[in-house]
């Protein structure tokens, strides 16, 4: 194998969190800085042709290839596990940007609640009420620790919304149930569409506390702390599963890589495929040595390193830790080791499918542009009496446009799924029709984790990851919960039938959800319960760091996007103040 | 393997400066009275088409409601997916072993779409002659399987895709629900129109773009 020249640092993988760390590298250090990524260049000037609901919502083009690299999956160690044999209920990006190119672009905080949701719980309603199979615990991090880095974090996706939460003092019209702040909004909230607006004008007639969706499809023009200019989005509907044609979005390759390109200690190799992690030393305190990837010509080669960044996609990046062997896998069985463990997703359903008798011109608006309600999330309603813990969010979004994937949902009063009948309802109901979703929060359970599949290969041949995942009555219940409240709102709003979510059945690998998958690679404050420190730094290997999804050890409800950015910034800056003065631990 | 070039063979006539296609069940020498148009065949032979065609006509009838797959020419478009990388099962993963797992964890089966279009259509031998009556009750029969659940999710797509993949012809599916394709903005108007039909005049991704764009089955 050809050994490259060496260079300072390697950052695995090239979407949000990568080249977030790539950008700060640039500008703050002169050490030489190598992005490998496994997928192809994308230029946002190629988006506009990209408004296709087949190629790039129903067939993937900027998703990773699951023929080549899949995951198994199982609901319990004592079942069997199959592939994926398709992009399903999540899915990973693949390419420049990462999935931070096709993301919805909802950009809302952690509820501080959920960093200690372990702690918080306990006092509340003492340790009985927990399930006894849960692995929740604290962080070892907190919203407070956290603020400054959500605030940068803001400030440079030009995060459109409306506060609740001014340095402690509740504001109405924003949501109230958020945490302090300690600066505004960079831009005003997003227009609001119909749909949303009926949600909006409902909930508060019931006493709840509407608020605009922090959006990283932004309201107005706006000009980032690195000076780059973004317009106003358009609402034209083309956002998750898409690269924004405009820009709009904040996407990597429109906010992070024109600042990149302008620091030459940094690049980017593209179509490398990251297989290994080599290090070396005592068990206790290893060093990465570098990593081995394929490169375009499909050659592998090793790339030394002296600090190494994994920030791929959540699954992949416990994968190739446990490729490498770096750290204990997690063993449900005994409860020993952590790489692996903590595997949550959200658990996002429609709650209640909503049929009006007026159009609702839903193809106009964004994958975050809508209104939500906060009052059943986390810990902000008292469980006593109830038969669940956590929550979650009810939300009218505007995105749900596109015939497609759209077209077919008729009301409970008719029956047939095919033919004249089915076809004169969907057609009618088409544009009469949207969902008040629900998004909740996964507990983390000693059962759901992951490891390396003992049967099925990718196409290099190493084992893909087996997740082993499933519901339990505590998000079955929340379901229920949610599911008669979306319903008493959908009434509110108006609407002339409603079809109330059937229940949570077993998880579900086919049914899209969200690409928010956690958990692995978890952080917290001992290398006995955790895979990094709250510095985003391996325990055992203190010249890696392990940025995403990866490192939440369960929860909030909402996407981790802005939280991963401001974990990110966290992380660098713990490297560029005090790693790189002086290597090592940092405790 | 070469095969013998198959066409689907369309009647033309021009409404209004709107190209109607349709498919007779009939078969088609009969058919053309005028112009005749034959639309290469990428996948199916031409009984295969005919079935095709007609099976998607009673998932989405031409009645009252508005236009079905026959003016959408939904067989065009599944024609091309079959052909092209979907058909031949490029993006999904066709390691074993095939096991038949839980439904939650989706298809686990060897075959192709293609293959499995292939198979399927041979059960449906003579369906074209059927009465509409009949045909449906042929389709009841096979309403679970995985065949008639790829067929009514392609007609879907063959319905209201954009026009670049060969179905949806003259935006017809989009006219009939009101989609108006992609639009650069809708700046001015996401917060109007409350409660009333907001129907912008419907475009295609190449009108729009004003660019040629090359579809995933083709290629990209």
């Amino acid at each position: 194998m050809k050994t490259l020249p060496a260079v300072d640092v390697v950052i695995i993988g090239g979407g949000w969190t990568g080249l977030l760390m790539a950008k700060e590298l640039g500008a703050r250090t002169s050490l030489s800085v190598v992005v490998l990524e496994r997928g192809g260049e994308r230029n946002p000037s190629d988006y506009p042709a990209d408004m296709d609901e087949l190629d790039y919502a129903v067939h993937h083009h900027m998703m990773q290839d699951f023929s080549k690299e899949p995951f198994t999956i199982r609901h319990s160690t004592s079942d069997q596990a199959y592939p994926l044999r398709e992009l399903g209920s999540f899915l990973p990006g693949t390419g420049v940007g990462g999935a931070g190119e096709h993301w919805s672009g909802l950009c809302k905080r952690f509820v501080p609640n959920c960093f200690e949701a372990y702690s918080k719980t306990i006092e509340r309603y003492g340790a009985k009420k927990l399930p006894d199979d849960h692995s929740i615990q604290d962080w070892g991090l907190t919203y407070d620790n956290l603020e400054p880095y959500y605030a940068h974090a803001e400030r440079l996706l030009g995060t459109s919304g409306q506060v609740g939460n001014l340095r402690g003092k509740k504001i109405e019209g924003g949501n109230i149930f958020e945490g302090p702040r300690s600066s505004d909004f960079p831009t005003p909230a997003n227009k609001v569409p119909y749909f949303s607006s009926l949600f909006r004008d409902a909930t508060k007639s019931l006493g709840y506390h509407p608020y605009p969706n922090p959006s990283a499809t932004i309201s107005q023009v706006y000009t980032n702390t690195d000076g780059v200019t973004r317009p106003a989005c358009t609402y034209c509907g083309f956002c998750t599963a898409y690269g924004c044609m405009i820009g709009a979005k904040a996407q990597p390759t429109t906010i992070l890589i024109p600042v990149i390109k302008k620091h030459s200690n940094v690049s980017i190799r593209t179509r490398a495929s990251v297989r290994r992690i080599l290090h070396d030393g005592p068990a206790t305190n290893r060093r990465a040595r570098g990593v081995t990837y394929i490169d375009e010509s499909g050659k592998e080669v090793f790339q030394p390193a002296e600090l190494v960044f994994l920030s791929s996609f959540i699954l992949n990046n416990s994968r190739l830790l446990l490729l490498s062997g770096i750290g204990e896998p997690y063993n449900p069985a005994t409860g020993k080791g952590n790489l692996g463990r903590n595997l949550t997703h959200q658990v996002i359903v429609p709650a209640a499918m909503l049929f009006f008798d007026k159009p609702l011109n839903r193809f106009m608006g964004t994958g975050s542009v809508g209104m939500s309600i906060d009052d059943f999330d986390a810990d902000n309603f008292d469980h006593t009496d109830l038969s669940f813990l956590r929550g979650g969010i009810l939300r009218a979004l505007s995105d749900t446009g596109l015939p497609i994937r759209t077209f077919g949902i008729v009301p409970p009063s008719v029956k047939s799924k095919w033919g004249a009948e089915w076809k004169k309802a969907a057609a009618y109901h088409y544009d009469r029709t949207a969902s008040i979703n629900f998004i909740g929060e996964h507990m983390a359970y000693k059962g759901n984790y992951m490891d390396l599949d003992p049967v099925y290969k990718d196409h290099n041949g190493d084992p893909v990851i087996r997740m082993t995942i499933d519901w339990r009555d505590n998000e079955r219940q929340m379901v229920e919960f949610m599911t008669r409240k979306a319903v008493e709102i959908g009434r509110a709003m108006g609407a002339k039938e409603i079809t109330p979510y059937a229940g949570l059945g077993k998880y579900e690998g086919t049914r899209y959800q969200s690409t928010q998958i956690r958990g692995g690679t978890i952080m917290g404050t001992s290398p006995d319960v955790s895979v990094v420190n709250t510095s985003s730094q391996h325990w055992q290997v203190p010249n890696l760091f392990v940025l995403g999804g990866s490192t939440i050890p369960q929860g909030d409800s909402i996407g981790p996007t802005l939280t991963l950015m401001a974990l990110t910034l966290h992380a660098a800056d713990a490297v560029a103040n005090r790693y790189l003065k002086s290597p090592g631990k940092l405790v | 393997m070469m095969r013998r070039r198959q066409f689907l063979n369309l009647s033309v006539s021009t409404v209004g400066g709107v190209l109607v296609y349709s498919v007779d069940r009939k078969g088609f020498g009969i058919l053309a009275q005028d112009k005749t148009l034959r639309i290469p065949l990428r996948f199916f032979n031409e009984n295969e088409a005919v079935i095709v065609a007609v099976a998607a006509s009673r998932i989405f009838p031409s009645d009252e409601s508005g236009p079905g797959a026959k003016e959408a020419g939904v067989v065009v478009y599944i024609d091309r997916q079959l052909a092209g990388p979907y058909g031949r099962d490029a993006h999904r993963y066709t390691e074993p072993p095939f096991e038949d797992g839980p439904v939650e964890f989706g298809y686990q089966g060897k075959a192709s779409p293609s293959e499995i279009y292939r198979d399927g259509l041979k059960k449906l031998k003579g369906f074209e002659d059927l009465s509409a009556a009949e045909q449906d009750g042929a389709l009841k029969q096979i309403e679970t399987t995985h065949f008639f659940s790829l067929l009514r999710r392609h007609s879907i797509e063959g319905m209201f895709s954009d026009p670049v993949h060969g179905g949806n012809i003259d935006m017809v599916g989009w006219q009939m629900i009101g989609f108006p394709g992609p639009q650069m903005s809708y700046f001015d108007d996401v917060d109007k129109h409350f409660g009333e039909a907001f129907r912008p005049k419907p475009v295609t991704l190449q009108q729009i773009t004003g660019t040629k764009v090359v579809p995933g089955e083709d290629g990209k």
